[in-house]
């Protein structure tokens, strides 16, 4: 039974379960709600979430524990042996259950019974052009090891898969009857499922806390065991990012780092003065027919995703820059460069710019304004030297978020900057991001197992770091501002 | 505190200018450098709204090629000799004949058409005429003969794709220059193409398929199309409404309602807010580790996608949810605690009916820049060459598919140049979507919205 179904059964039970309940309830105040303690409805809710709640919670648990479980019984099985030349542990057990996997589908396929899978033997079948036949493919001939990890692996997870149906619906259905014969009229239904369903508010809003952990533990694991395989100071320290395949990589940060500095640099001296003006020209000067079009226009650019932007730069921009500005110059001949990857990236950010900056300048009490014009300033007076210093923490705060931004930015820079790591000034050469070796160190590949795949780990954490302390620093300086003017 | 009127002493500095009418030097200093501010003003906002038109107007002058293309009506004859050399009609037997068997029936074809004195090129014999035809053609001419195997012996007519080449000449890609130096197209097969259209034979249509069809391989352009994305995509939103929405609405609930004032509401709250600033591949390597690694999900799955995604939407539906439950009036829970309710029910019976259309807003809104994600989705494997369409729910979570944005970076790394035409097309497709999508949640707005 699969845990679809399982889980369907158990909703099924709820719903049930909330009308036997109701009845119930109705039946044992003899037809007269009013000597109910709660509405009837209530009486229903509490064996819903009775029956429900605690078996899909089994059911989330086992269904993680599972893997867990089979892998570390099955993988005693395989020896040191089996372990081909350059492969690891983890490669066989993909096999293991690659095979168990494609012995279900040849049952199922009719080509292959039981009996047969029982006493295959791995010298004697030839069962990986069998497995082949139904579209399972396996990377190398069957150690015979390896075929009774993968009958193991099998039997253990038909067998798991029964326990865990079992005990599920014995739960949701224990669940219903204990909750259904707890239903008199003075039982405080209302108050029962009005704490189970406080209880679920609180676990949902614990999500965000479990996404935190989630993503600095699987960060943290991945990058410890990089640096078990890597020096942690030639990751930081080496000048030069040069991954092979055949081990021997370098794979030192500051190229990248570089890239990423520099693109978000140029963006952010396009952005910033850009997005700040029009903040400024529309919450000062702006008639109300300006800003009800230009408004809107400009937060139309934040509503774009990120890859419509990397198109732009490298069916636009890029072409653009290189065949007049790089070319003539004699600059580079690669379309795909800092600068536009800077440039596209600077439009992105423009409206993020601008509304924070809006935010902004409008929290500025408009005494202060009052106060500059009485003594005769003019508008851009005000604005140069009363309104931009008041507001200079927010901005600053603004630029900050915007360059936090700047550097976790994946798409553009993929389809904009390049794919060279180099350490280099000329802006309109090809140089490469740390979001960009992400994205190409792990796209494909799920081994986890060499230094080239595991430095992606090193570097989201890098990112994750850098990103986030940013933001910490630019809500706390926006923040203190704020309350000054509070 | 400062009290000019008794100093008496503020004399006006600089000499007088004669005339009030008249401004002084300092006084056209100032007012030139208050119209230069303006004019900045007027050039950031300028350049801003330059940049959205110029994005918009590349994406628009590329794409929108991609909606026409190009094709070919044959009538076909289905030579049994060739399909069946039995004649039984068996149709494993029939199936045995592989799509390269198919090809000679298309150049038999452009042989008959070649016996119309208008129609031909010196030395362009039938086999090359027929390369005119998308490889794709003699791939759907054997799923046709296989599904009526009744129909061998007959001739057909059929529509085909032309190929990417002669697509290409109609949208200004391929010039005759081009085509003397491209070994795929030559300027004999363009001559033939336009002798064709002369004859009606080939005419350029709007394309279904663009919508319809699966991803196809680097060297048929003309094929690919967004069907498998645009489901993958439409899983996907489903799996992210179906746990954003309860979960966002739940959190909030709590946080805005229930939640005590302590240091746990404040990491919670703390978190929700980091997380919306975490940079959204980060989202893509939790699920490549915690989703697909540590709980064995498959990978290219519309659930993976999903759940990454949820976890992204979160905090965009909970800071709007939570805006829209601090609209609701203190008095509406207030009268409802007053007349006897508990506060669950006061929430749920009361607030939470009068802030649903903020909350449904605020949700449209983040599944709107779910569906626009690329980077997550590139590291959980959607980037996958997948041909075949997801089935339907729920077992089509697990299956292989593309999405929509990953379709588009997809497209771009390929060399043939019709992808990119194909790339910006799949941008609008999107864009249309994300369109719709902000519509709705404008009207929303604009028809529940509610001023206490």
């Amino acid at each position: 039974m699969s845990a679809g179904l399982v889980i369907l059964i158990v909703l099924l039970i709820a719903f049930v379960g909330f009308f036997l309940g109701r009845t119930r309830a109705y039946k044992s105040a003899g037809g007269d709600i009013r000597k109910l303690h709660s509405r009837p409805n209530y009486y229903g809710l509490t064996v819903a979430i009775y029956a429900a709640v605690p078996a899909l919670l089994f059911t989330i648990l086992w269904l993680l524990l599972q893997p867990l479980y089979i892998e570390s019984q099955v993988s005693k099985m395989i020896d040191a042996v089996d372990i081909p030349d350059g492969g690891s542990l983890d490669l066989v057990m993909t096999d293991v259950r690659r095979i168990s996997d494609g012995l279900d589908v040849a049952v199922n396929a009719g080509t292959m019974t039981e009996d047969q899978i029982a006493t295959m033997r791995a010298d004697l079948s030839d069962l990986r052009a069998r497995l082949g036949e139904v579209g399972i493919a396996v990377a190398s001939d069957v150690q015979q090891n390896v075929l009774d990890a993968a009958r193991e692996y099998r039997k253990l997870s038909t067998k798991l898969q029964i326990a865990m149906s079992v005990i599920v619906i014995g739960l949701s259905l224990a669940g219903a009857f204990i909750s259904m014969m707890r239903i008199q009229p003075d039982y405080r239904a209302r108050n029962t499922s009005e704490h189970a369903i406080k209880a679920l508010l609180i676990l949902s809003s614990f999500v965000a806390i479990l996404t935190t952990l989630g993503i600095i533990s699987s960060l943290l694991f991945e990058t410890v065991h990089f640096f078990q395989l890597y020096r942690a100071s030639d990751f930081f320290f080496n000048l030069t990012w040069n991954p092979q395949f055949r081990g021997g990589s370098d794979l030192g940060i500051l190229p990248l780092l570089w890239g990423t500095l520099y693109v978000s640099f140029v963006a952010l001296i396009f952005a910033v003065p850009i997005g700040l003006l029009a903040a400024i020209y529309l919450s000062e000067y702006a008639s109300k027919n300006v800003r009800s079009f230009a408004k809107p226009a400009i937060e139309v650019l934040a509503g774009i995703p990120t890859i419509v932007y990397g198109l732009f730069a490298l069916i636009t921009v890029g072409p653009l820059l290189r065949d007049y500005f790089a070319q003539p110059l004699g600059m580079g001949n690669s379309s795909s460069s800092v600068l536009t990857a800077g440039i596209v990236l600077g439009v992105m950010l423009i409206p993020f710019v601008s509304s924070l900056s809006d935010d902004v300048i409008n929290a500025v009490p408009q005494a202060m304004r009052d106060g500059s014009y009485g003594l005769g300033a003019t508008k851009s007076e005000t604005i140069k030297q009363v309104i931009l210093p008041a507001a200079l923490p927010g901005v600053v705060g603004a630029v900050l978020l915007a360059a936090s931004r700047a550097i976790g930015e994946t798409m553009i820079v993929v389809m904009g900057a390049g794919a060279a790591a180099k350490l280099s000034l000329n802006p309109f050469e090809a140089m490469t991001t740390i979001t960009v070796k992400i994205v190409s160190q792990l796209t494909g590949d799920t081994e986890f197992a060499s230094p080239e795949t595991l430095v992606a780990f090193a570097l989201g954490l890098s990112l994750f770091v850098v990103t986030l302390g940013l933001n910490i620093l630019a809500l706390y300086i926006v923040r203190k501002y704020r309350e000054q003017y509070e | 505190m400062t009290d000019l009127s008794t100093s008496g002493a503020a004399a006006p500095r600089g000499p007088h200018s004669s005339s009030l009418l008249v401004q002084d030097a300092n006084t056209r200093k100032r007012n030139a450098a208050e119209s230069r501010f303006r004019l900045y003003g007027v050039i950031a906002i300028a350049i801003a709204i330059l940049a959205l038109f110029a994005l918009l107007g590349s994406i628009l002058y590329n794409g929108s090629s991609s909606f026409r293309q190009a094709f070919v009506v044959l009538d076909v004859y289905l030579d049994p000799a060739k399909l069946d050399k039995d004649g039984t009609r068996d149709l494993e037997k029939i199936a045995k004949v592989s799509t390269f068997g198919y090809a000679p029936l298309i150049a038999a074809a452009f042989e008959t058409k070649f016996e119309d004195p208008e129609i031909g090129v010196e030395g362009l014999s039938a086999k090359n005429a027929a390369k005119l035809i998308s490889k794709e053609g003699p791939a759907e001419l054997r799923r046709y003969v296989l599904a009526n195997p009744d129909m061998i012996g007959e001739t057909v007519q059929f529509e085909f794709l032309a190929s990417g080449r002669i697509d290409g000449y109609y949208k200004g890609r391929v010039t005759m220059e081009t085509a003397k130096l491209d070994k795929n197209v030559s300027p004999e097969q363009l001559q033939l193409a336009d002798q064709l259209k002369e004859a009606g034979v080939l005419a350029i249509k709007f394309n279904t398929g663009f919508l319809t069809r699966a991803d196809a391989s680097e060297n048929r352009p003309e094929a690919a199309g967004l069907g498998v994305a645009i489901l993958g995509s439409f899983y996907m939103m489903i799996v992210v409404l179906c746990l954003a929405l309860p979960i966002g609405v739940a959190a909030s609930i709590y946080l805005e309602e229930f939640a005590p004032k302590n240091w746990i509401t404040d990491i919670i709250e703390v978190n929700i807010s980091n997380l919306a600033a975490v940079p959204s591949i980060v989202f893509g390597i939790l699920g490549l580790a915690i989703f697909i690694n540590f709980a064995g999900l498959p990978q290219s799955a519309p659930i993976v996608g999903g759940l990454v995604l949820t976890l992204m939407t979160l905090p965009t539906i909970i800071i709007a949810t939570r805006a829209s439950l601090k609209a609701v009036p203190p008095s509406i829970r207030d009268a409802a605690l007053g007349i006897g309710a508990s506060k669950m029910q006061a929430v749920f019976h009361h607030v939470l009916p009068l802030a649903a259309p903020g909350i449904l807003t605020g949700t449209i809104i983040g599944l709107a820049q779910a569906l626009g994600e690329t980077a997550p989705l590139l590291l959980i494997g959607m980037v996958a060459f997948v041909r075949d369409f997801p089935s339907a729910p729920p077992e089509g979570f697990f299956d292989p598919a593309a999405a929509l944005p990953v379709q588009v970076y997809n497209w771009t790394q390929r060399s043939d140049p019709a992808f990119v035409e194909r790339a910006s097309g799949a941008i609008i497709v999107l864009m249309v979507f994300l369109l719709i999508m902000n519509a709705i949640a404008i009207v929303l707005r604009r028809r529940f919205e509610r001023r206490w």
